[in-house]
């Protein structure tokens, strides 16, 4: 469609596709998209949720048929379309996101999973089955015990085994649906490294990915969707992240520090030397009136542990809690609740919100008893507070009835914001707020938590990206291995030493 | 060791509690721990091990099923009706019209389930009703005693005196059972069909995408359980030599919870062989125990009942921590 | 719960479609179907005398289906409700019986009742507390309850029947008042009960939450383990008024009355839209279900068919309801099942 840049150096393709139209119930999911893959090459697929990126791996993989007129060609052999079969016979091999691994089987079985399947039955040779995945591993220079099941394994092994799958199915191309996004730094680190090692292999590999970072760390080429239409294909060096998510949202967004002065607030929380054996010690703070205190670190830092500790959901086991000047303890979250504190969650999908449940009562949830009189629910008491916040945080939705899991990211992050809202907090903790929003949709959000400290309430941020920290909070606590190690100031320090500080 | 305690924790823990009452059993009761008894408990658990292996493959294919043991009552019946009507017949004929019957009964709840995605449970009560309706309507709930003599003829394979006077026996019901359990273990155990219901139950999506055929799974597994349970029906005739249409009615429960207590869990993706035999037999054993010791048979299914609550209360709560896989509370940071 | 409400003024349709739901369409559609071919079929069909046999049959399984419905609406189960239903009927005639037999008074009755109600309650608070603290599937948990107080039962009445109550027992199960049957009112009693529970109070709502999603409704500060608790006491205190009814119907109790009624109220839920994973399910919808199961039997029964074939002719409508409904969800808007 526009730009087709870095043909490199007249290398064949591996994979090209052409012409290819998808269409769900009258919505166009891709336009005219055309994709390519030079072997053996690291290539990034990026856009926003709903840009087309997953239906375009499901055509590739024969999940769908595009329309008529769609060329593939792979391997020397030119199709109309894929079948699951072909794709998987032919070498394209999926990581999906939730990696469609058999949780109560071995390694050894997850591995090598391929040579039980086909429609005729046979003997299961599991002897054969254990070598191969040995070999599979140690191809990726990773020992694991491959006799275990794999739920005794963390989710970074189980990603290990995902790739080590592929392997086994003889991959020439690997598509990688957000490897990332439950690894921790090192682990993430340790699976770029992997990648690197199956692209010197030949292996080409298709990273789709929302971390921008990885995306210019790993990848020599980037092609970008934008509403099911090709943006464009760009070499990624001399790529930058801004150029990047200005390419995938159409937007320019500029940002500043928004931090401001603190001093003389009345305090709001006041944490001191609280400690929960094995998960995070020492910590001490405060956050007063209107203030929005980031708490970074790496995945496993400790920091989702503290705000369950802070939360309720966690006893401590040393330390204290003042909330505004009263030292306080509580049991459950019911306690921290009916106190003044919220916990937005970090799994929006299974823990933040009902997915089936609709919207109204998915945001009334935390606040019910508000809307009884004598025991009973006042159903007028209750579409008008929903109405209230819907309209307060300018949520876009069709009914209130409609479950929240037809609401995009952003939206449904809203709504879950205004549950907490509707308790009337003194406190709000957010979790990684932005995890699973588009680029586009994150602004909106902390556009939210500007107005909300500028009211007065008091924030507590948690997020794994450290931008976001620096751009939206007044201060920045760094946490590493479950302890303090840094306090920054964005009007005082530059992104990039608290960069170089939080990823060393 | 802690490898074995790590992969087979239940059945571990059966197999001791097993033992534990066993000698308990064995110290109060002069009866208990002889060969004798023994055999008896086997042939008596027979029927239910045959009816617990084939519900076990619908469990790990992460399904469930109420129906089977009225469709065992139908298979009787339908059977000793055939049979009948062709002049007796005899063994080879009698199964194979009762696995036939079986698996055509079990078939049809997994087209239910397949074609009309409806959900297991819902599907397997609908015919359990419609089985167990039809089944009293058509007989009017009048029962045939006069089955085929090679039937209703005890088949002793083998036979010898103990020293203490009792008699160790091996008959058809616990020979076919054997059969059944090793054809059950080795269809989930060694043959790729196996894998893929373990895979489908445990993830059914990630099996989806790999290709496997998951109408084929649901006919294999709810067709094995409809086989077994027409196997399990047709021993159960023999064993009581008559056929009463509700004999069998309600016995899906007591298997089911005989099944779970032995590792398999509702949803899918677990369970053994081993466990399931070890379930239904620390129930059987439980009861012989209890009429061994001279306890009111009244009194039997409260106790028997208490033991499964206390049972269950205690291997989701203590045992989940013990052996690993317990999710600490604090999620990732 | 989950009213529909669409934004301020609400019509009369959308009030309508509030206190029923999408789950409406099947149960309705076979109460037509039901009427019309046994009208007819039979030219007796449309009587007081059907209908009379529905409102005196009816609050028995009604009852034991919402005992069900609650559990279910969880994600659950309660396997042990007809046992339960026996052994609060026990508590009553024993009661009964220490206290003047034939001649006991009133007083001694409503005594009875109450305590059985309490039994009833306590089965179920067992169970829950089980459920809640261990996380053992309710199937099981209620499945060995179930064995439990069968075993309980026949152990205490060594199989028999206990009967001979007073006179004034009777009424509740025969009687009628302004020419509805006693059993019926109490049952449309109950079914309001559950109906206000479940729209209109903090428990019913988080009933719905918890079934969809238990530890996402924890995070919310739902107390989870008081829900469960709360669900199947309530479960086993509505087992203990079935009871009372099958006591005053029979004039008798018996270990095992009404056990086949187990599977059949599973499936009127189920019927009635019921989400089988639970998080959805209204009652109004129920009752049509049950309303239409009874018709059917009574229709079965004018046309010289025994209860067996209404058995089964209940399981061939579950199968052609879900079939309807997943014609429905392929060609029209219609999602079956979470509706």
């Amino acid at each position: 469609m526009t730009e087709a840049l870095d043909r490199g150096a007249a290398q064949r393709p591996l994979l090209s596709l052409r012409d290819i139209n998808v269409t769900f119930g009258g919505v166009r999911a891709l336009k005219n998209v055309s994709f390519e893959v030079l072997p053996g090459e690291v290539h990034c697929l990026a856009g926003e949720n709903g840009s087309g990126k997953s239906t375009l791996i499901k055509v590739i993989t024969g999940v769908y048929r595009p329309e008529p007129g769609a060329v593939i060609e792979y391997g020397g052999e030119t199709y109309t379309h894929m079948s699951p079969v072909t794709a998987q016979a032919a070498g394209i091999q999926v990581i999906w996101q939730d990696l469609a691994l058999f949780p109560e089987m071995s390694v050894a079985e997850n591995i090598a999973f391929q040579t039980v399947v086909g429609r005729r039955p046979r003997l299961v040779d599991y002897g054969r089955m254990r070598e191969a995945a040995t070999a599979a591993l140690k191809r990726l220079g990773v020992t694991l015990d491959v006799d275990r099941p794999l739920k005794d394994f963390p989710i970074a092994q189980r990603q290990i085994v995902a790739i080590a799958r592929a392997l086994v199915g003889e991959a020439r191309i690997v598509f990688m649906d957000e490897p990332t996004a439950s690894l921790t730094q090192s682990e993430t680190d340790c699976l770029l490294d992997i990648v690197r090692t199956l692209s010197a292999s030949g292996v080409a590999v298709v990273f789709v990915s929302h971390r921008l970072a990885e995306v210019l760390e790993i990848s020599s080429r980037l092609t970008v969707l934008r509403d099911g239409a090709l943006v464009g294909v760009y070499p990624t060096e001399g790529m930058t992240q801004s150029r990047i998510t200005e390419l995938m949202t159409g937007k320019m967004f500029d940002q500043t520090v928004r931090a401001r002065p603190m001093e003389g607030r009345p305090v709001v929380l006041e944490v001191d030397r609280l400690t929960r054996a094995g998960l995070f010690e020492d910590i001490s703070f405060t956050v007063r009136q209107g203030e929005t205190l980031a708490i970074t670190g790496l995945l496993g830092a400790g920091r989702t542990e503290l705000a369950l500790a802070l939360f309720g959901m966690l006893r401590p086991t040393s330390g204290s809690i003042r909330l505004e000047g009263r030292p306080v303890r509580f049991s459950s979250n019911r306690d921290a609740i009916r106190a003044g504190i919220a916990y937005l969650s970090e799994d929006r999908l299974s823990l933040g919100l009902i997915q089936p449940q609709s919207i109204a009562d998915n945001l009334v949830m935390a606040s019910y008893d508000r809307l009884l009189t004598g025991g009973l629910l006042s159903e007028r008491r209750k579409r008008d507070l929903v109405a209230d916040w819907i309209r307060r945080l300018a949520v876009k939705i069709g009914r209130q009835e409609d479950a929240i899991s037809t609401l995009s990211g952003g939206n449904q992050q809203r709504v879950a914001i205004a549950k907490w809202l509707a308790t009337n907090p003194k406190l709000l903790i957010l979790d990684s707020p932005t995890v699973g929003v588009d680029v586009g949709a994150r602004a909106g959000i902390f556009d939210i938590v500007a107005k909300l400290a500028a009211e007065g309430l008091a924030i507590i941020l948690i997020t794994d990206e450290v931008p976001e920290a620096y751009f939206n909070a007044d201060r920045v606590l760094h946490m590493a291995n479950g302890r303090m190690a840094n306090w920054f100031d964005p009007r005082a320090t530059a992104l990039a030493d608290i960069e170089a500080a939080v990823y060393a | 060791m802690p490898k074995a305690l790590h992969s087979h924790g239940t059945e571990i823990v059966l197999l001791a509690v097993i033992v534990v009452l066993s000698l308990g059993l064995g110290l109060s009761t002069e009866r208990f721990l002889t060969l004798g008894n023994a055999f008896d408990l086997l042939n008596i658990s027979a029927v239910n091990i045959i009816f617990a292996v084939g519900l076990l493959v619908v469990l790990i294919a992460g399904g469930i099923d109420i129906s089977f043991a009225v469709a065992a009552s139908v298979v009787q019946y339908v059977t000793a009706v055939i049979l009948g009507s062709i002049g007796g017949g005899e063994w080879i004929s009698g199964f194979l019209i009762a696995a036939s019957i079986g698996i055509l009964l079990g078939v049809f709840n997994a087209f239910l389930i397949h074609t009309f995605k409806i959900i297991s449970i819902v599907a397997t009560i609908a015919t359990f009703n419609i089985y167990f309706g039809l089944l009293m309507f058509f007989t009017r709930g009048v029962s045939i005693y006069n089955l085929p003599d090679w039937l209703t003829t005890r088949v002793i394979l083998f036979e010898h005196q103990t020293a203490d006077g009792s008699w160790i026996e091996i008959t058809l019901p616990v020979l076919v059972m054997v059969v059944c359990v090793i054809a059950t273990s080795f269809l989930i155990g060694r043959t790729t069909i196996g894998r893929q219901l373990y895979a489908f139950g445990d993830n059914p999506e990630g099996a989806r995408r790999f290709g496997i055929d998951i109408g084929a799974m649901q006919y294999i597994a709810f067709g094995w359980l409809g086989l077994m349970a027409g196997i399990g029906g047709l021993v159960q005739a023999h064993y009581a030599q008559e056929v009463v249409p509700n004999a069998l009615y309600g016995r899906e429960l007591d298997v089911l919870a005989a099944v779970v207590l032995g590792g398999a869990r509702l949803g899918g993706g677990k369970g053994t062989v081993i466990g399931c035999v070890l379930g239904v037999l620390l129930i059987s054993i439980t009861q012989n125990g209890l009429n061994l010791l001279g306890v009111s048979p009244y009194a039997f299914k409260m106790i028997v009942g208490a033991i499964i609550l206390v049972a269950i209360a205690l291997s989701n709560s203590r045992l989940e921590r013990l052996f690993g896989t317990a999710r600490s509370q604090g999620a990732r940071s | 719960m989950n009213a529909a409400v669409t934004p301020a003024r609400a019509t009369l349709g959308a009030r309508l479609k509030a206190l029923v739901g999408p789950e409406m369409a099947g149960p309705v559609l076979a109460f037509v179907a039901v009427v019309v071919v046994f009208s007819l079929v039979s030219p007796q069909f449309l009587s007081r005398a059907t209908f009379g046999a529905v409102g005196f049959q009816l609050p028995e399984l009604g009852l034991l289906t919402l005992a069900m419905l609650l559990p279910v609406l969880t994600g659950g189960l309660n396997l042990a409700i007809t046992f339960t239903a026996n052994i609060s009927g026990l508590t009553v005639a024993w009661i009964l019986h220490a206290n003047g037999g034939l001649e006991a008074p009133m007083p001694v009755f409503a005594l009875a009742c109450l305590a059985a109600i309490a039994v009833g309650a306590s089965t179920g608070v067992v169970m829950g507390l089980v459920i809640a603290y261990t996380r053992a599937h309710p199937i099981l948990v209620s499945l060995s309850m179930m064995i439990f107080l069968r075993g309980l039962g026949e152990f205490l009445t060594r199989g028999g029947d206990v009967s001979g109550f007073p006179s004034y027992v009777q009424p509740i199960g025969h009687g009628t008042l302004v020419g509805l049957p006693v059993p019926l009112l109490i049952f449309i009693g109950c079914v309001l009960a559950w109906h206000v529970l479940l729209t209109r109070t903090k428990l019913g709502f988080n009933t719905f939450m918890i079934g969809s999603n238990i530890e996402a409704a924890r995070y919310s500060g739902v107390n989870t383990r008081k829900v469960l608790v709360l669900v199947y006491t309530l479960s086993g205190a509505m087992c203990a008024i079935a009871g009372i009814i099958m006591l005053a119907r029979f004039n008798s109790v018996r270990v095992g009355h009404g056990e086949s009624y187990l599977l059949i109220t599973v499936l009127a839920c189920f019927l009635g839209g019921v989400n089988p994973f639970g998080g959805f399910g209204r009652v109004i919808p129920v009752f049509v279900a049950l309303v239409v199961l009874q018709l059917l039997s009574s229709g079965l029964n004018l046309v010289g068919a025994n209860q067996h074939l209404a058995t089964a002719v209940w399981g061939i409508l579950l199968i052609t309801v879900m079939v309807l409904r997943w014609v429905a969800g392929r060609i029209g808007p219609f999602k079956p099942g979470k509706g």
